[in-house]
């Protein structure tokens, strides 16, 4: 006779906590903004893993700052799983005791604090993950019991709008309530009728209105103006010489200025190599502001985004058939979709980075901060697991000559993965060092291995302003080392390149310079940008982009 | 802030006049420069000056523009570079876009 054993004790446990927070919670599932440390106290316990949703978008910086307020002697030693920690008040938690452990994908603003606290033993670190494989973990073995969100408006029996940026917030919420866990909402107002619903009321234990609105940073707007002519140079190197060469249909453009002047000359310089409709006609990007003059030329079918931009809202609804659009007329953003996209589906990636090694691998990581990873990896990756082709897929994977050393004759695609680099960087920092500061801070914060960024043998090119190193073109590590020399310039790692082993790699095709690509470097300047300042591209969006008061300079 | 002033001289292997008449080009704007190139007779040598916030850089300075003299063949000029922080990407294009000008 096996003993009666009890399977609901989740449920069970959430029930008693729930019975505790009953007081605090009225119609609707509203709280009360003053009661919400008390709640916070109420349902959660030492030890629990807990999250607090906040990409390096929006933020429940509301309900972060309460539960920075509760009780100490009550709630201790949390295990915190989110997704980015880049308030001070989420680094908080881990210097008064609330917190202890700490699993995430970003440090943001916050990494130096996240490196010194690691150091000095107030943050017990799990691990360090990009965005889909810290979502994988929340249903695997991470799962929080309770979860802190943020939605733009409830109604009142607790349904929710996330709209625009609805971000994390599917993936967290369906993660904690699907193990009976507990999930709590700060929303900007709580209205009878919401304009959809994201997430509904029967997923959702309590609702506070905030006292003012969740903090959303404008992270993705870059202006125009700030693009400097080398960065032009780049950008015509990889729209020749990578984007012409493969056909290059999909792809997720990186953060930073080489990409906003690959956009921005979509119009320009790309439409005059005939790149419309064969380049950049599905793309995974937060609506980007520097995307809106090839979106108004055409040249888009499709773009799905991770999160919303501050800003873009009328212009994004306006384009239909562009975005991804609800019933209700506004966008619905989804960060796990379009990272699953952005791992799986696209054809290329391609971004910055700070520093590149002799052997190709490059990281953003600097000696004291814990910046993390966020989503990059996952894109500027080779998808094992993708098995659709498409030209410039195939194209790539053909080019590798050492796929037949692992797989025979057999047929296989490549992801391309770009960096686009000057050889030296800001105060002249070389962009390509013996070493990668990645190693000292995993001495300095007491990490298991140096946070790569991306790892040399999913590098496809690296373009500086010396040229292309077409590195899925390397046969074995010292040609893909001659070739990353070739294009390093006057740095240390540059001046070792022999012109002799240069002139073999350019006439294989390895390495080629502008004049090789017919690239005229003479042309290399601002004129070839489709908008030059943010006041142009609010006139090509026809008045629709509203720019953040940071960006309005006119 | 003090400015550092460099002074060195480069020879191509095989030095061509290919500056006629002094030009001008750039601005000292954040992070670039302004080039001034003037015909000077120095048996086929190329002298530069290079006005910079920057020091410790001098070796660099050295590399880039003996390289850009060779590659270009340039002989006969003096070059005075005014620069406000520009990287070597942005040395590099603004000499080559200077000496387009030039032949022009």
């Amino acid at each position: 006779m096996t003993k009666q054993r009890k399977w609901d004790n989740l449920a069970t446990d959430t029930a008693e906590r729930m019975a505790a927070a009953d007081r605090f919670i009225g119609k609707g599932k509203e709280v009360q903004s003053g009661d919400v440390v008390a709640l916070l106290e109420a349902v959660i316990r030492p030890g629990d893993r807990v999250n607090i949703e906040g990409n390096n978008q929006k933020q429940a910086d509301f309900l972060a700052d309460c539960l920075n307020q509760v009780d100490k002697g009550k709630v201790h030693d949390l295990h915190m799983v989110q997704s980015c920690v880049p308030l001070a008040s989420h680094l908080d938690l881990f210097e008064s005791g609330i917190a202890k452990k700490l699993d995430f994908a970003f440090g943001g603003p916050q990494a130096g604090r996240v490196a010194k606290f690691i150091r000095e033993g107030k943050i017990e670190l799990g691990a360090i993950h990009t965005y889909l494989e810290l979502f994988g973990r929340y249903f695997l073995d991470l799962t929080p019991k309770v979860s802190l969100i943020c939605a733009y408006e409830a109604d009142r029996e607790g349904n929710l709008y996330t709209g625009f940026n609805t971000e994390d917030t599917p993936v967290i919420v369906e993660a904690t309530k699907f193990r009976q866990g507990i999930v709590i909402a700060q929303v900007n107002k709580i209205v009878d009728k919401i304009p959809r619903i994201d997430i509904p009321a029967g997923w959702i234990d309590a609702v506070v209105q905030s006292p003012k609105p969740f903090f959303i940073e404008p992270l993705f707007t870059r202006d125009p103006a700030l693009i400097t002519d080398p960065q032009i140079l780049l950008a015509m190197l990889a729209l020749k010489g990578v984007y012409a060469e493969y056909n290059v249909a999909s792809m997720n453009h990186g953060i930073g200025f080489l990409t906003s002047a690959i956009e921005l000359m979509l119009p320009t310089y790309g439409a005059e190599l005939g790149l419309k409709g064969k380049c950049c006609t599905h793309m995974i990007l937060n609506p980007h502001p520097t995307m809106i003059p090839a979106i108004e030329e055409g040249w888009v079918d499709t773009i799905h985004c991770f999160g919303g931009e501050l800003g873009m809202e009328k212009y994004v609804a306006a384009r239909p058939d562009v975005f991804f659009i609800g019933p209700d007329g506004t966008l619905r953003s989804n960060r796990a979709f379009a990272q699953t996209a952005g791992h799986y589906a696209v054809d290329m990636f391609i971004g910055g980075t700070l520093q590149i090694d002799p052997y190709g691998n490059s990281s953003t990581a600097t000696a004291n901060r814990v910046a993390g990873f966020g989503g990059a990896p996952n894109m500027g990756c080779d998808p094992k697991g993708r098995r659709h082709s498409t030209e410039a897929w195939l194209k790539c994977g053909q080019e590798l000559p050492c796929m037949k050393d692992q797989i025979g004759a057999m047929p296989r695609g490549k992801r391309l993965v770009v960096q686009g680099i000057e050889t030296f960087g800001e105060g002249r920092a070389p962009a390509f060092v013996e070493e990668l500061d990645a190693w000292k801070l995993a001495k300095n914060a007491n990490l298991e291995l140096p946070p790569v960024m991306i790892y040399g043998d999913d590098v496809t090119h690296i373009i500086t302003e010396e040229g292309i190193a077409y590195l899925c073109r390397c046969g074995d590590m010292e040609t893909r080392s001659a070739a990353i020399r070739a294009v390093a310039g006057y740095t240390d790692i540059g001046l070792k390149a022999k012109p002799e082993e240069t002139r073999r790699l350019r006439d294989a095709k390895i390495v080629r310079t502008p004049e090789d690509l017919g690239v005229d470097r003479n042309r290399a300047s601002r004129d070839l940008l489709s908008a030059k300042s943010m006041q142009e591209l609010v006139t090509w969006s026809g008045g629709l982009y509203e720019p953040p008061a940071r960006f309005r300079n006119w | 802030m003090a400015l550092n002033t460099i002074e060195f001289e480069c020879k191509s292997a095989a030095p061509a006049a290919l500056v006629g008449k002094p030009l001008h080009f750039g601005v000292v704007g954040s992070g670039d420069l302004e080039v001034l190139m003037e015909p000077k007779a120095l048996k086929g040598a190329v002298a530069v000056k290079v006005v910079t916030p920057v020091s410790g850089f001098d070796e660099l300075w050295r590399r880039v523009l003996a390289t850009f003299v060779e590659n270009s063949k340039l002989g006969d000029v003096s070059i005075e570079i005014n620069d406000n922080n520009a990287t070597p990407a942005v040395v590099m294009l603004r000499l080559r876009q200077a000496l387009s000008e030039a032949a022009a």
